[in-house]
């Protein structure tokens, strides 16, 4: 059995409809007149039963996305436009999808955890030291849902640790007593408490080994398709992504510059910055070939450069990209005025500024 | 080892610069009555020789980084020898131990952590040139800073007057490295050198050793948990588990065609794009065995497909599979080596078992 052959439950039937989507999202960190503007104008939707990866550099916004789009942004975060448009949560009457930007409190805290659940980074630190991992796991399942006994509590959280593959007596375990695995997989247990209809993963396993690593993505894409719930999979490791996600979102300097799905984004990038960070991780298998990753260092979102943040370090810059900006859009390849479906790219290189370069084309 | 001068004579190519033998590390643990220690390294030999990277893999815990700071004197192991050059050094402390340092340095793995925030690279620079090279002064000392800089392609005028919060992660990680180079050591310590960078400059870095391996002939120990980069970068690889080394040999053989069934989990494990559709399910399970009371013999037999009760009681030594490579399992052990009654009890690795031994 293939990872890709996982499709999900929505797009193998053809129904893809939306169950997140964030429009236009601005955010910026810092209150004074230069504020770090860390998202400028992020859209990005969220099919049902999908695996959506996010990838990108530290700093250019991969969390901050999906903090803002679940109203978790510390201060001094301060969304600055945009919406978040959830569909079908509990809040939602008649079909009609819901601002999660415009929720009251009362609906906000209703809505978390029964409609998004997130597994945080950094597994080891997520937990409360001085509880046992039964009593962390039925809290969330008391605020919710309050008509349920202490012993049904119990009961659905021992369901759940079996579910992710731990025995049921570690119930009474405190976090020091397991592995760095085990209590990442104690997190996804209390994400899926409620059964939510999207997860979001942040780095879920960037704390671990490549071993531990396989053992909780594969357990994850079981899940996925036993629950059908949809996955945000943020993380810098293209690829992971490429074997997890249906569909990647490339984000540099707090937009993104590529939208593709997997395989499309690892066989047939389309732009620079994409290509570069696939020619940063060497190969395990196939041939060995001499790398150069990506020259120069990631942005300074507060100096960011006028036109294409990915200016300085692109090998195909032109005159132009100085004083354009470019926006996502569809490619130059493919049927004209369309360009290929399903992808986009925010490069001027598509928008008939320049000739593609031959392994921008393939 | 007496001389002063940190240009040691030129090595016969047969001897290694540094080697471990039989290297052994038990960390006590705290507690009343407590005789418990944590076996962190046990029985290790590493040979690093000039102009070479060595690169050791393995996950977090396996004691990795507990082998480059016995390497590096920062702690006295419990058993076993290093030799420098083919003699015994036991210094780890005073000048024979700065001595030492002289000619082996360290890269630690957070440059974020490993520069004074209240020094520019200037003075972090100068004082690593001023201690390994206490008779350069002005110009001189100006034109030894500049060389340094531009070896690690920091362009000197822009980067010497810099604070440490005012680089980016890879130019703090090269001004790091730049700082063990003052030392003009003959070897280096990297311990998990890109494992905080960001993913788009790692690379750059990894070739920047490279680079420095081929110029300066300098031996380099490259320790990470990724294997993928270890092919990319190391001549020879290295794979530790829970404190023993279970395979090694030339990184290009190690990583193609790993021999122990550990290494295969780990490079099974280790996502791969090019090849989806072969990707099976690996059916990873378990996890490292505790170090304070690891298991009797070979140390991956609790997570082994094909244990047997030898492999559970005995521990397996290194043996050769051909090419140079060597694998501690039982399941490579020819029946004509081992007593009669063991015979029985050797695994059957079957289709996973690779190389025919010379």
């Amino acid at each position: 059995m293939t990872v890709t052959d996982l499709s999900p439950v929505g797009a193998s039937t053809g129904t893809s409809r939306p169950v997140l989507e964030i429009r236009d999202l601005h955010v910026a960190y810092g209150y004074g007149p230069e504020p770090v503007r860390a998202l400028r104008g992020v859209n990005l939707t969220l099919h049902e039963g999908e695996v959506l990866g996010i990838a990108g550099e530290s700093g250019c916004g991969k969390s901050t996305l999906v903090y803002a789009a679940t109203r978790l942004l510390p201060p001094p975060g301060l969304i600055t436009g945009g919406e978040v448009l959830f569909h079908g949560g509990v809040g939602s009457t008649g079909g009609e999808p819901v601002d999660i930007l415009r929720m009251s409190d009362k609906e906000l805290r209703r809505s978390r955890w029964q409609d998004t659940a997130i597994v945080f980074q950094g597994a080891m630190n997520s937990l409360n030291p001085v509880y046992r991992v039964g009593k962390q796991l039925t809290d969330a399942i008391a605020a919710h849902r309050p008509g349920m006994s202490r012993t049904d509590r119990n009961d659905r959280a021992a369901e759940l640790l079996s579910m992710v593959g731990i025995a049921k007596d570690r119930i009474s375990a405190y976090p020091h007593q397991l592995s760095g695995g085990m209590r990442q997989r104690v997190m996804i247990a209390m994400a899926l408490a409620l059964e939510p209809k999207v997860l979001i993963m942040d780095e879920p396993t960037t704390a671990l080994d490549v071993v531990m690593q396989r053992q909780i993505v594969e357990q994850i894409i079981e899940l996925r398709d036993r629950l059908g719930f949809s996955v945000v999979f943020i993380t810098h490791d293209v690829s992971l992504l490429i074997e997890v996600a249906d569909r990647i979102a490339i984000m540099y300097a707090g937009e993104i510059v590529e939208q593709a799905s997997a395989s499309d984004v690892y066989r047939r990038p389309r732009h620079p910055y994409t290509h570069g960070l696939l020619n940063s991780f060497p190969p395990l298998h196939g041939p060995k070939r001499p790398l150069v990753g990506i020259p120069g260092s990631p942005p300074d979102l507060q100096a960011l450069p006028t036109g294409c943040p990915f200016r300085p370090r692109c090998a195909h810059v032109m005159d132009a990209c100085a004083d354009v900006h470019p926006a996502l859009g569809p490619t130059s390849l493919g049927l004209p005025g369309v360009g290929e479906p399903g992808r986009s790219v925010a490069c001027l290189l598509h928008d008939g500024h320049g000739e593609v370069p031959a392994e921008l084309r393939v | 080892m007496s001389s002063d001068t940190y240009h040691a004579p030129a090595p016969p190519p047969d001897v290694p610069v540094l080697e471990a033998r039989g290297l052994t590390k038990h960390f006590p643990v705290k507690g009343l009555r407590s005789h418990a220690v944590v076996h962190a390294v046990d029985g290790v030999d590493v040979s690093l020789r000039s102009g070479q990277v060595v690169a050791l893999v393995g996950e977090s815990g396996s004691g990795k980084s507990t082998i480059a700071r016995l390497l590096a004197r920062l702690y006295t192991q419990t058993s076993g020898e290093i030799l420098l050059h083919g003699e015994p050094v036991t210094a780890h402390r005073g000048r024979a131990f700065r001595r030492y340092c002289r000619r082996v340095q360290m890269i630690f793995q957070d440059p974020f952590g490993s520069l004074n925030p209240v020094h520019t690279i200037r003075y972090t620079l100068t004082r690593s040139l001023r201690i390994h090279q206490p008779k350069l002064r002005g110009q001189a000392l100006e034109d030894a800073l500049e060389a340094l800089l531009n070896r690690v392609q920091l362009q000197p005028e822009r980067y010497v007057d810099k604070y440490p919060h005012e680089l980016s992660g890879g130019q703090r990680q090269r001004v790091a490295i730049a700082r063990a180079l003052a030392a003009d050591p003959e070897v280096l310590l990297a311990d998990e050198p890109i494992s905080m960078l960001d993913v788009s400059i790692r690379i750059g870095i990894l070739n920047l050793l490279k680079d420095l391996r081929d110029r300066l002939g300098i031996a380099i120990l490259y320790i990470t948990h990724d294997i993928a980069s270890a092919r990319y970068f190391a001549d020879e690889t290295r794979v530790m588990y829970a404190g023993r080394i279970v395979e090694h040999g030339e990184s290009e053989l190690v990583t193609q065609e790993p021999a122990h069934p550990y290494t295969q989990l780990l490079v099974r494990s280790a996502p791969d794009p090019e090849n989806l559709a072969a990707q099976d399910r690996t059916g990873a399970n378990g996890e490292p065995p505790s170090m304070v009371r690891p298991p009797e013999g070979c140390r991956f037999s609790p997570r082994c497909p094909f244990a047997t009760d030898l492999c559970r009681s005995t521990v397996p030594a290194l043996v050769p599979v051909g090419d140079g490579r060597k694998v501690a399992c039982w399941g490579y052990v020819e029946a004509s080596d081992v007593e009669p009654a063991e015979r029985d009890l050797l695994p059957v690795l079957g289709a996973a078992r690779v190389g025919v031994s010379a």
